[in-house]
This record gives C-alpha cells, structure tokens and sequence, in this order.
C-alpha cells in the first residue's frame, strides 16, 4: 500500500507518516471542497432554470477559488466580550472533527490512512468532536442568538447520531467487522455482492436482507443529512432566530474553515454511506484493469469509482437541499425520536435474528 | 407517505436540470425592449413652444421651465407641426432623478417634442449631472434675450404712462365743455 | 452552601421571565420593513405587536395637492405588486363620483389587467411564502412565470412594475396589436406551471407539516376584524366582492370562488391560505379566458375627460384586490383637486390579527403566519 511505497521511497517511518497524512487533505479533500461549492452553485441553478457563476474563469470555474481569496484577506474581527481561547479554537476544531473521518475512510484498494480495526466507531466518536467544537463558537460568541442556535445544532447532531449508529450495528451484525476497508473488500465483484442488495454471500437470507438493507439505507441517509445540517434539516445554517446561528460572529479566515469544514463533511458521510452500503471503492462490474491484465491501474479504478459513488450522494444532497422545505426544530426533534430510532431499532432487531438463526 | 411527496418533489427538480436557463447573460446580451418603453426622456428643443402643459402635468414637479416673450420683429420660426414659435424658452430643466416615469407629461405637449426614449442606463457620479438641461441658448443669449423682454416692457410701460397721461391731460380740457356741448348738438341738428 | 441556596422545589420558587424579541425592520424574509414585537414565554409567543410606518409617505396628503388624473401614478405605488388594480379601484372610485359611462372595450381591458395582475401578484406570495418556509426552487419558478406576465405589460403599458395605465375614463394606450395573441398563448403555457407548483410546495408533506393547523383564524374572528380577500375565504366564507358587490363588467365572466375546507388540517389555517391562492389563479386563468376571446372593438380615450372637476360630493367604492378589499373614500369640494382621498388597505386591517393568530405558536411559526395573509407594506403605510 502507499505507507509501504513511501517508507521503500524515503526510508524513514516519519516521514512517510507525515506525507501520507497530508495526502488526503491536499489532493483529495481541498480541491474537493472547492470543486463543492462551485457543484452546488451550479446545480442549484440548472434546477432553478437560471445560469450561476459565469464570469470567473471559463462558465464559473475559477468561481470558489476568488471566494477563498476574498475570504482570507478579510478582517479578522473578534467581538469584545467574547471567551478568546474558545472563539478561536472552535473553527480549529470543528474542521478537525470534519477531517478526522477520513483517515479511517478507504480510498481505493492501495489507499486507506489507518487501516483501524474500530474504524466505524473511530469515526462517529471523532465526528463527536463538531458538537465539542459547535458548542463551543455558540457559547463564546457573546450572542444570544448564536447560543441558541449551538444549542439546537448541538441536539439536533447528538440526536440524530443514535439512528446513524443502529444502522452501523445493523450492518456490523451481518458482516462482523467494523474496518471500512474489510468492509469494501468484502463486497468484491460485480454489484449484487454490495450490502444494499443484500451482502456477499449468496443464499435466502441475502433476499430477506434486501427490503431491510434498503430502509437501513434510507435511514442512515436521513440521519447523516442532519448531521452535516444540511436541509431539510438546516436549522443552524439558515434563519436560526432569524440570525445566522452559531458562526453569525466569524469573519475571514475562520469562517472558511467553518465553510470547508461543512463541505468535507459532507463528502465524509456520502463516503460513508457508500463504503457500508454500496461497496467503496469496488466497481459494479468488475475492473478493466483485470480484462486487459493491466494490474497497476487497478487501484486509480477503484479510486475513480469511489470518488463516483461520493459525488453521487454529494450531487443527491444538494438535490434534496434545493427541492424540500425546512423542519420545524420539534418536528425534527420527532422525526428522530419517534420515527427514525423505532424503525432502526426493528431493523436492527429482525436482521439479527436472522444472522442468528 | 410523506416519503412519496419528497420523491414526487425531486422529480420536478431533476427535470429542471435539463431546462435551458431563462436569463440572458446581461452586460452581453441586452434585452429587446418594446416600443413603449418608457425610460430617459428626451426634449427636442426645435419643436418646443414653452407652453409649460407638460410641467403641469407633472406629478412630482421635476420640469421647470421659463420663458421670456419674443419681440414683435423677431422670427422664432415653426414647429414640425406647423405651429408658430412666440416664445424664447430661457429655462429648462428636467431632474431626472425625481422623475417618476409615469409618462404623463408627453400626453399634453401640443408638438409631440418631449418623449421617452429607450435609454436606461444612464447613471452619474454626482447627483447634480441628473439634472439635464435642455435649453438651446447661450447664456448671454439668455441674457439678450431677457434684456430686450425688459427693454421692451419697459418702452410699452413708458409709451402707456405717455398715453395715459395724454389721456389725462385730454380729459382736463375736455371739462368745461360738457356745459356749451348741450347747444351745438341743437344748431347743427337744425341745419340738414 | 448547598443548604443556603435556594434551589427552586415549588412552582412559585422559580421565577421565569418573559423575553421580548424583537424582529426588526431588516427581515430575512420579504414583505418590507415591518417591525414584530414578540413577547416569549421560553419558546410560546405571548404576544406579537406590529409596528408600522417603516414606508409611509404620505400618499394621502400628497392627493390633495394633485388633481385627478396627477394622482394615479401614486396610487401605483401603494401596493406595489398588484398596481394594476389600485389604479382599477380609484379609477372606478372617480368615474362613480362624477357619473360617467365607460366604453366597453376598456371595462374588458381593465378586466384583463386586473386578472393577470392577480396572477402575477399570487405568484409573488406563494414563492415567497416557500423561500420563507425553506424551499428556495418554487420562488423562482414563480418569479420566472412572473416575468411573462411583466413583459404582456411591458407591451401594453411601456412599464414593468408601476403602470399608469387606467386612467379616469379610461386605459392610457390601446392594446398593442400582438397582445391578445400573446396573452392567449400565456394561459396555456401557465396551466401545467400551476400543476408544477402543486407537486412541488402544496402537496410537500415537510410543508404541510409547517403549515397545516398553524395560524388558524376562526370565521368569526375574521368577521370581527374586518379580514378580507382570500384569507377570509380560506376561514370558510364565500364573499368575493366580484360577486357579491359588482364593479365593472365582472357579472358577465363566469368564475367559481374556492373557500377553504381543512383539507390538510383546521379550516382558516396557513395551508388553507396558502392553497386559496393557488385556486383563485386557476379561476383568472378562466376568466382571462373568456374576456380575451369576448373582447369588442372600440375607441378606449372617448370617455377621459380632459379637465376631472367632479361636482362636490363623497364616494366610497372597493374593488377586489388580489389581498382583500380595497377601497377608496374621495371628497370632492368641486375643484380639480380632491379634498380628501383616504384608502382602505386590506394589509393593514389584516396585520391586525397577527396579535390573535401567533398566540401560543412557536417563533418559526410567526414567519409561517406572516408569509400566509400575504400583506405588502407598501399598502399598510401607504
């Protein structure tokens, strides 16, 4: 794999550590995120009849990169009264917690940052670090209206956590592993081996697993939309108050990393939702590399068709954010607590009797 | 259920995708605007008679004009319209900045000289360029032209003191008279 | 010292405050500069007082000043959005006072005006209604259907927004040659918009879930406040001034009046607004229909008067207005300008029940409530 390539190239432990660590954040998840923004201006307006960003660059594209220029040679403006040490670590943190996931996230065959046993608890527990970091931009704002819009993301993400980790029990039951990347490796081969149509292994039990796999599907969907708060759950983001909720305060550069940090998310849990359910970095229909019997092209396939399957979730995001209303917080509050922890309970219930028996 | 709706919902959305955009690209593409449009408006002073119709009309008073009365000798010439020209117009200003553009001060102008036209963008640094000024005379026309208006006033108001005095004087000597008139009337009434 | 501290074990022990929010003149949501005084007991709306006068500019006074037909453009500027029918409503005011007939062919076209002003004038609301409500798409497919109807009045009237085109007497320009076609062409482009819209906002469960027995006005209650227009028909009341007090030509179309039945929940809720206005465009759509096939020839400036001095007197007459009831009380005192000119704005009574419908809601149900009875602050301060 690359750590092994790395150490053969440079021959110290640290170092190749250290360049593997930066190589998601730099070739993956930065351009990502500004090639996102870019995405969801433009989608949102072909599906509102109209053109987005045209001017900069060729139809737009250069349209996030003067964004983050604008943006890193503003103001900097701290409010008076505000707590400083926790004003300015909470952007710090919220990116942290948002970039954290990918290292337990495989990229293709060749490519995973930490090949952890725990990798499915790893994430949510380091996703956990948003609300730490939510939290704390809320409260050190010395804004009422920012306090209580923290507040309510903060409910709204640790509630909604609940049904995304009975899923991911759901899915731990069937296959026994909590490794993403044992997880990816076991849906090899052409697309019913992947666990939304039931799993690898071929019997009855594959055809009772798919109804539930799907609403398994539909429900970590749902619950990962409102973490990343994005509509029809985005009470923080959008009229919170009537204000801009918890980064009303933040100008510049920490704002940025507010703004990144969002996008990067959501790339995280549609690479999420892919890995578990729709087989990560496998292909539908096996590998050109292994027709022509080119074997080195393999792992940029597999990356090709991760990155493919994330964007899709990502493009199904933002669809779903530019056609549906807003909840109501109670309504969300319910959507969670009465409809989407029963529903994943059952689930959780009936797939493991049937893994039992 | 309510999922159906979402789904029913995305659908509507997603055809969209493929709608070619409605809007134009605009410091490019201009649109076409229709013949009554009404934008800028435009004086064209040749045909203007100084009747004031229009900045009566005007809602918001955003036309001033004076006019100064020519002198008798003097030949204004003609409208488009055939209409004689009597009077010098010394002043007219139009502050487009507080015109409302409700088109009612083009129904009145007997000649048709004020219109809107087509031109919209029209934006100054300084507020003071928006008044715009239509008058087609020097200023020391003006100020002829103003001079001659008094000069003139002036030789009627001296010629109507000379007449009135005359008048005056007239009467004074026509006074005794009325008392030797009664028996003129009589002699020569008598004589055919 | 836990014992010298006094935790709060009875209900009276714990002092709870009422917090009064303010949301201000700047408003993420349209509507104009209207400032909502909220007094909240934790997250339930005690009370909720209006304040106005953000945008009045004293349109009353200035009549006086004006004369008749000087007076118009400002009516235009009232209530901004629907223009085509403050100047319907004074002009009828006007003709009434001074007793003239008008030609057929401008009763027909102020119907036609009135009718797409309608429409356009809804589709305002409802798009705005779901921007406020989260949804951003509905508000541009709306705007764009909009854009057709601005460019007929382009056509018609040289002006996309405020028209001074009904005159006293009359209509300012005739119809251009190519409107009656392009206005046919628009009802059929329009019919599958309305279905879109339907798919796409009214029948949205998260919107109904926002909507639906939020902000519920009882019949009653609406009478006592003097509610009009669409909301009032949504509370359960067939009353369209179109019907029920004729102006104009409106008693030769044929045209129901939907009233709101709780299909989604209470009758007189938000939904049932919302969905009133969604009918009523489906209803000028037919009455655009069988004015632009009927409408006659004839010469539409023989009836102004070139001088307005209406004999002394008083009038008040209303015309339906795409918000409720508009009307008009002029004095006259024999001269060419009006003494007195007072307007009677349906927003403004109808800003009146935003005290009696927000009780007891939530503060994301105050943007619903406001959204729903559909008021523009051009015509609430004039």
């Amino acid at each position: 794999m690359i750590y092994d390539y790395l150490y053969n190239l440079t021959g110290s432990e640290a170092l190749a550590a250290f360049i593997q660590s930066l190589l998601p954040l730099f070739i993956f998840i930065l351009p990502f995120a500004l090639f996102a923004v870019l995405m969801e201006r433009k989608v949102s307006a072909h599906m509102q009849d109209r053109l987005g960003p045209m001017r900069v660059g060729y139809h737009g594209i250069l349209q996030t990169v003067a964004d983050i220029l604008k943006l890193v040679q503003k103001e900097d403006i701290v409010p008076a009264d505000t707590d400083k040490p926790l004003f300015n670590i909470a952007p710090a943190l919220v990116f942290v917690g948002s970039y954290g996931v990918f290292a337990a996230i495989p990229f293709s065959g060749a490519f995973v940052g930490a090949n952890i046993d725990l990798g499915l608890f790893y994430i949510v527990a380091i996703s956990g670090l948003i609300v730490a970091g939510i939290l704390m931009a809320g409260w050190s704002s010395n804004n009422k209206y920012s306090l209580l819009g923290a507040m309510r993301s903060a409910a709204q993400i640790i509630s909604y956590e609940i049904p995304t980790m009975l899923v991911i029990l759901t899915i731990v039951m069937i296959t026994g592993t909590l490794n993403l990347y044992t997880l990816s490796e076991m849906q090899t081969g052409y697309f019913w081996n992947w666990m939304i149509f039931g799993g690898p292994d071929f019997g009855i039990s594959k055809f009772i697993f798919i109804p539930l796999m799907i609403i398994a599907f539909v429900v970590i969907y749902i619950s990962t939309l409102a973490e990343v708060n994005r509509t029809p759950f985005d009470i923080p983001e959008a009229e919170s108050e009537l204000v801009a909720g918890y980064h009303t305060e933040y100008s510049g550069m920490k704002f940025a990393m507010f703004f990144l940090a969002e996008y990067a998310n959501m790339f995280a849990v549609s690479a999420i939702v892919a890995a578990i359910f729709f087989g990560g970095f496998q292909s539908p229909f096996g590998y050109l590399g292994n027709t022509f019997g080119v074997h080195w092209l393999i792992p940029f396939e597999q990356f090709f068709w991760f990155t493919a399957k994330g964007l899709f979730f990502v493009f199904v995001q933002m669809w779903l954010r530019w056609t549906l209303p807003r909840l109501r917080v109670d309504q969300l509050m319910a959507l969670c607590w009465k409809y989407l922890i029963p529903i994943a309970f059952v689930d959780l219930l009936i797939v493991g009797l049937i893994t039992v028996l | 259920m309510g999922l159906v709706t979402v789904l029913i919902g995305m659908k509507v959305t997603f055809k969209h995708i493929f709608v070619p955009a409605v809007t134009i690209q605009y410091p490019d593409v201009k649109p076409e605007l229709p013949e009554r449009e009404r934008n800028r408006l435009y004086v064209n002073m040749d045909d203007c008679i100084g009747c004031d119709q229009c900045a009566r009309a005007c809602p918001v008073d955003c036309i001033e004009i004076e006019t100064v009365k020519s002198l008798p000798a003097e030949d204004l010439g003609k409208t488009s319209n055939g209409k004689k020209k009597a009077l010098w117009v010394t002043k007219f200003n139009i502050d487009i900045a507080k015109c409302c553009y409700c088109q009612l001060c083009v129904f009145p102008c007997p000649t048709e000289c004020i219109y809107m036209t087509d031109v919209y963008e029209f934006s100054e640094y300084n507020r003071n360029n928006l008044i715009y000024n239509f008058v087609t005379l020097t200023p020391q026309e003006i100020e002829e032209k103003k001079d001659n208006f008094a000069k003139l006033e002036a030789e009627k108001a001296v010629q109507k003191a000379a007449a009135a005095a005359k008048a005056a004087a007239e009467k004074t000597a026509a006074k005794p008279a009325p008392k030797t008139e009664n028996k003129p009337p009589e002699n020569t009434g008598s004589v055919n | 010292m836990l014992t010298e501290e006094k935790i709060p074990t009875k209900p009276d022990n714990v002092r709870t405050e009422e917090m009064v929010l303010n949301m201000g003149p700047q408003h993420p949501s349209t509507h104009g500069v209207l400032r909502l005084e909220l007094t909240l007991q934790g997250e339930i709306i005690k009370e909720c007082r209006p304040h106005i006068g953000y945008l009045h500019r004293c349109f009353e006074k200035h009549a006086e000043a004006m004369t008749y037909p000087q007076v118009v453009p400002y009516t235009d500027r009232m209530d901004y959005l629907a223009s085509m029918y403050n100047e319907f409503g004074y002009a009828v005011a006007v003709e009434k006072l001074l007793g003239i007939e008008i030609p057929e062919r401008v009763e027909y076209i102020r119907v036609i005006m009135g009718e797409f002003q309608r429409i356009a004038s809804h589709l305002v609301a409802l798009g705005t209604y779901g921007a406020d409500i989260g949804a951003m798409t509905p508000f541009l497919f709306c705007f764009r259907d909009r854009e057709k109807i601005l460019s007929l009045f382009e056509l018609v009237s040289g002006a996309r927004l405020l028209y001074n085109y009904i005159w006293v007497g009359g209509v300012s320009h005739d119809l251009h040659p190519d409107f009656v076609r392009l206005a046919k062409e628009f009802i059929p482009y329009f019919r599958p918009k309305i279905k879109e819209l339907n798919d796409l906002l009214t029948g949205n469960r998260i919107f109904i879930e926002r909507t639906a027995n939020v902000g519920v006005l009882p019949l009653d209650t609406a009478i006592n406040f003097g509610i009009s227009g669409p909301n009032l028909r949504a509370s359960g009341l067939k009353w369209d001034l179109r019907r029920d007090d004729p102006y104009s030509i409106y008693d030769k179309f044929d045209f129901d009046i939907p009233i709101g039945k709780g299909e989604m929940g209470t009758v007189g809720d938000c939904w049932d607004r919302y969905y009133m206005r969604v009918l009523e465009m489906e209803q000028s759509l037919r009455i655009l229909e069988q004015a632009l096939d009927q409408i006659p020839e004839g010469d539409v400036s023989s009836a102004i008067p070139k001088r307005i001095k209406p004999p002394a007197g008083q009038v008040y007459s209303r015309v339906e207005n795409p918000r409720g009831e508009l009307g008009y009380f002029i004095i006259s005192n024999g001269t060419v300008n009006p003494f007195r000119i007072k307007v009677k704005g349906p927003s403004f009574v109808h800003l009146g029940i935003m005290n009696e419908l927000c009780k007891g809601h939530m503060i994301a149900d105050v943007i619903a409530i406001l959204g729903s009875i559909d008021i523009v602050l051009g015509e609430v301060d004039r």
